[in-house]
Order: structure tokens, then C-alpha cells, then sequence
């Protein structure tokens, strides 16, 4: 049945598709979880529409109110269309590094944007955040990082929907952002058996978004919780941007750059699993697509080019 | 051959200014002291006093992060790159 009531009823259920050719091998299969085919484009709708009718529910959040969000964009693009369908008004806090699509798809939306700091990246847009959310009271801050809505949407669907079209899946790997999707994918996975190995990959960006960081004045989200975790990742720059492109040469799939993050980790497991000899069913979130990174020159010209480009951006 | 380790900008003080530096040892704790014994302060950026990694620190050896691998008993080896980084945010 592909028939919903509206768009909100269209969230989550994405195709599990599988990618013979980046396999390793027979044995070692990799499989990708489309959430580009979300309502917005990307895995945020689910926290979005979790995180808004749990505040509905408790009362926090009523026709007419300010939902206020520290956003690096996918999340703000999310709540923004659910704002509009609930009548909510929606501020943005996004760090100005981010792309141009993004600014363009929130305004469209109805969305204001506050621009935090390119030093210090999402962490100043949190900080930025907190400053208004205690200025206005009266807006809702949503606050997917601590926000136990968040990790309870994949808890609730991205899980089940695995372990429904794939019983035999061994290894999830997703990124690492709020942590929401690997907290509750991976809690859920786990409780349904603990041999599923849950592997983080995060991006490592250039010096700028670290530069200026305090290390006394870190930031780990609220939702975290390190045991739910197999391994994590760091992946750099250029190796996302090989993989991004590699999904496209090899399997035809256009995905954003923290998707090409992910398979780089995937692939990693993948040929250790080979090399090991076990047969592994590895499955890897496919956030959102390319189009909103379009304009940082992520899909055109050589990869140092690109590389170079990206220098100073927040592509996750 | 020898461990290279990348230093954060703000830890660059410790190291002249050096993006990155080399050490030697078997594990991460090794290499640490390894370092701090040229560079006078930089461990205890990295290390609590009870031991354990600073909760705003993040090392990864050859990009997999160590507080999976075993944290300050993780094995280094000739050869691997050791990145150091300050904990931000996603999404």
C-alpha cells in the first residue's frame, strides 16, 4: 500500500536496497536505507514529526506557538514543513557555513534563520540557541540533541522497519550528529539481538569548525550513550567525497556527502568481515540525497577540487 | 618510522605551533607520555586526573575512535596516525 492521507502519514517506511556491485562479496553484502525518501528529503522527518507531536501531547506546544531549533539544516527543513502543515511558526539557529539550498528550501518554507558563527559549527548554533530560548521564554525549544523523541522515532520505525525487510542483518552503521538515529535504531536492534554491531561514523571537517573550540567547552548530546555503540568512526573530508561519488559510479545513488561518510566506515567493516571470513549483512543510512550540496561544488571537477571547496563547510 | 599524531589548533600551543608532531610507543597511554615529555602539558589537556579521557576529547588511531578500542590501553604501532579532536555537535 503506497496510498497515505497526507504527507505527514508518508514519513519513514524507505526502501532497503541492496548493492550487489559495492559488495565485497556474496557473503558480505551491504544494503542501503533510503531516507531520502522521506516527505523533505532526508532521515530528519521522522525526529521532526516524533519530536513535535510529543510536545503536542504533553501540552508544551499549541497552535499560533514559536518552535525555536539549533539546526545544521536537515532537521530545521523537517520541522519547517511540519510547522507549516500544524500551523507553527518556526525560527532556525544554523550555522552560516551551511549551503546555500538549505537557507533557500527554509525560507520557502515559511522558516526564519538566525546565523550562528562558521567557527565552532553546530556547537555555536546550540549555544546561540540556548541564548534565545532564555530570552523568549514563551518559544518552544524543541532541542533535538537531548530531545528523547528523537532516538524513540527510530526506536519506534527506522528499527522495526530493518529487522522486518532484513532478519539477518549483523552490522548498522549510520552518522553520528545528534546521535538520535543510532541511539534508538541501535537500542532497538540490539535489544532484538545483541550480536548486531552498531558502528557510528562522524565527519571530520576541516580546521575551521574546530578551530576556535575551547576543549574545556565541548559538546557531547544529552542523548548520547557511548554502550549503545560498537565502534565510531571518523571520517575525513576526501574520503567521503570518494564514496559519495562511488555510490553514484558504482550503484547509481545520488546521496548527500554524510552519506559517503557512512559507506566509507561500512565499506571498512565490510572488507574486514571478507578478510575474516564471515558472512555479514551490513546496512548504512542514506540521510538524504545531493541536491541541497549542489552549490558547494561537492559534484563537479576533480576530488582535490572538491576537497578544497568544502574546506571551512559543514557538509553533514 | 614513528606515530604522527595531529594536534587541534587549540592545543597548538603546546607543540610550537606544530600541526602535527611525532611519538613512539605501544599503547595510547605510552604515546601520550611519550609526548608529554617533549611537549610539557599536553597530556593533561587529554587525561582527567582520575586517569581517564577527557569527556571533550575525542582520539581516534587511523580514524577509529579509541574509547572503543580499548581508550588509553589501545594499541599503537608504527606507522599509525593518531588524530586529536575537540567534541562538537551534528545534525
Amino acid at each position: 500500500m503506497a496510498r497515505y492521507d497526507s504527507l505527514l502519514d508518508a514519513c519513514g517506511d524507505t526502501p532497503l536496497v541492496g548493492l550487489p556491485r559495492l559488495s565485497p562479496s556474496p557473503q558480505v553484502r551491504l544494503w542501503a536505507k533510503l531516507e531520502d525518501r522521506n516527505p523533505t528529503g532526508s532521515v530528519k522527518d521522522r525526529a521532526a514529526l516524533y519530536m513535535i507531536r510529543a510536545a503536542e501531547a504533553e501540552g508544551r506546544l499549541r497552535p499560533g506557538d514559536t518552535i525555536l531549533e539549533p539546526t545544521s539544516g536537515n532537521t530545521g527543513i523537517a520541522l519547517a514543513m511540519v510547522a507549516k502543515l500544524r500551523g507553527y511558526r518556526l525560527v532556525c539557529v544554523m550555522p552560516e557555513n551551511t549551503s546555500e539550498e538549505r537557507r533557500q528550501i527554509l525560507r520557502m518554507y515559511g522558516a526564519e534563520i538566525i546565523f550562528s558563527p562558521a567557527a565552532g559549527g553546530s556547537n555555536q548554533a546550540v549555544v546561540v540557541a540556548k541564548q534565545l530560548a532564555a530570552e523568549h521564554p514563551d518559544w518552544v525549544m524543541l532541542y533535538q540533541y537531548g530531545n528523547e523523541a528523537n532516538a524513540r522515532a527510530h526506536y519506534e520505525t527506522t528499527g522495526p522497519e530493518l529487522l522486518r525487510d532484513l532478519p539477518s542483518l549483523t552490522h548498522f552503521v549510520a552518522g553520528l550528529g545528534t546521535t538520535g538515529t543510532l541511539m534508538g535504531t541501535g537500542r532497538y536492534l540490539r535489544e532484538k539481538n545483541p550480536e548486531i554491531e552498531i558502528i557510528a561514523a562522524e565527519p571530520r571537517y576541516g580546521e575551521l569548525v574546530y578551530g576556535l573550540r575551547n576543549i574545556d567547552e565541548g559538546y557531547v548530546p544529552e542523548l548520547y550513550d557511548a554502550t549503545v555503540l560498537t565502534r565510531r568512526f571518523s571520517v575525513g573530508t576526501r574520503d567521503a567525497l570518494l564514496r559519495t561519488r562511488q555510490l553514484i559510479e558504482v550503484e547509481g545513488i545520488f546521496a548527500g556527502l554524510s552519506t559517503g561518510a557512512v559507506l566509507h566506515a561500512a565499506l571498512a567493516v565490510g572488507h574486514e568481515a571478507l578478510r575474516a571470513g564471515r558472512t555479514a549483512d551490513i546496512v548504512f543510512m542514506v540521510a538524504d540525497a545531493g541536491w541541497k550540496y549542489l552549490s558547494t561544488g561537492a559534484y563537479s571537477g576533480t576530488l582535490s577540487e572538491a576537497e578544497e571547496r568544502l574546506e571551512g563547510q559543514l557538509w553533514a | 618510522m614513528a606515530i604522527e599524531v595531529r594536534i587541534p589548533t587549540i592545543l597548538r600551543t603546546y607543540t610550537g605551533g606544530a600541526k602535527t608532531v611525532e611519538g613512539s610507543g605501544t599503547t595510547l597511554a605510552e604515546l601520550l607520555n611519550d609526548l608529554d615529555s617533549r611537549y610539557s602539558g599536553l597530556r593533561s589537556r587529554l587525561v582527567t586526573e582520575d586517569g581517564g579521557l577527557h569527556r571533550f576529547v575525542n582520539i581516534y588511531i587511523n580514524d577509529e575512535d579509541v574509547r572503543f578500542i580499548g581508550s588509553l590501553e589501545a594499541k599503537v604501532s608504527d606507522g599509525d596516525t593518531v588524530t586529536i579532536l575537540p567534541a562538537v555537535a551534528g545534525g
